[in-house]
């Protein structure tokens, strides 16, 4: 599923909202989280999951074809940890029934 | 430092898009939803311009038990793995995502 196959569900799902407004809606989410990890916070939602920023020390690495040794800065990662329910639906998802079978909701 | 949480994000919505706050908080438990669904039937979700999450298929292996090193067989599992796009990773470097020019243009 693509950001544009979101947004078509969402569409789909909410006919009294205007287009535009759900694009704003799913960018808006996004840029928000984006923006708390620009900021160095923490974004958690519980049962899906947190977004973190891990800092890395600088190393030095190296050029995988030539072997050559290069300096890597410090740097921040940002991290997903999936929530215990998240985590739990992923794992179940491929080991019983298969999806289509399943009432969500 | 703080934590935003979904009701950081639903009153962002709100204030952005004008629906009522409750309207706002619901909408953003489907779109969770939506995604949450879509991964567990195996299929990644890919947001452009912030990342991809992706479910990954892991093999059964011995592990161990820390504390007493005793033997564990972990059985095969489905675990969600998240990569972030270069403009996430530029914006957690407090780049601007037009300077993170790391050559990797997979955003559309």
């Amino acid at each position: 599923m693509t950001k544009s196959e979101l947004i078509a569900e969402l569409a789909t799902a909410n006919p009294h909202l205007r287009g535009a407004d759900v694009e704003l809606i799913v960018a808006t989410i996004f840029d928000e989280i984006s923006e708390a990890l620009a900021r160095g916070e923490r974004v958690e939602l519980r049962g899906f999951g947190a977004f973190t920023v891990k800092r890395r020390d600088a190393r030095t690495g190296r050029n995988p074809r030539t072997g050559e040794s290069v300096a890597v800065d410090e740097k921040a990662v940002p991290f997903f940890k999936a929530g215990k329910e998240l985590r739990e639906r992923v794992n179940l998802g491929g080991a019983r029934r298969p999806a289509a079978e399943r009432v969500t909701g | 430092m703080g934590t935003v949480t979904r009701a950081h994000l639903a009153e962002t919505i709100y204030a952005q898009v004008g629906l009522s706050r409750n309207e706002s908080a619901e909408l953003l438990e489907t779109v969770l939803e939506r995604m949450s669904a879509t991964l567990e039937s195996g299929e990644s979700v890919k947001i452009s311009g912030f990342g991809t999450f992706s479910v990954r298929q892991k093999g059964r292996r011995i592990g161990r038990n820390p504390k007493t090193g005793q033997e564990v067989p972990i059985l095969p599992r489905r675990v969600l793995v998240f990569r972030p796009s270069h403009v996430l990773k530029s914006r957690a470097n407090g780049l601007t995502p037009e300077a993170g020019d790391d050559g990797h243009g997979g955003d559309e």
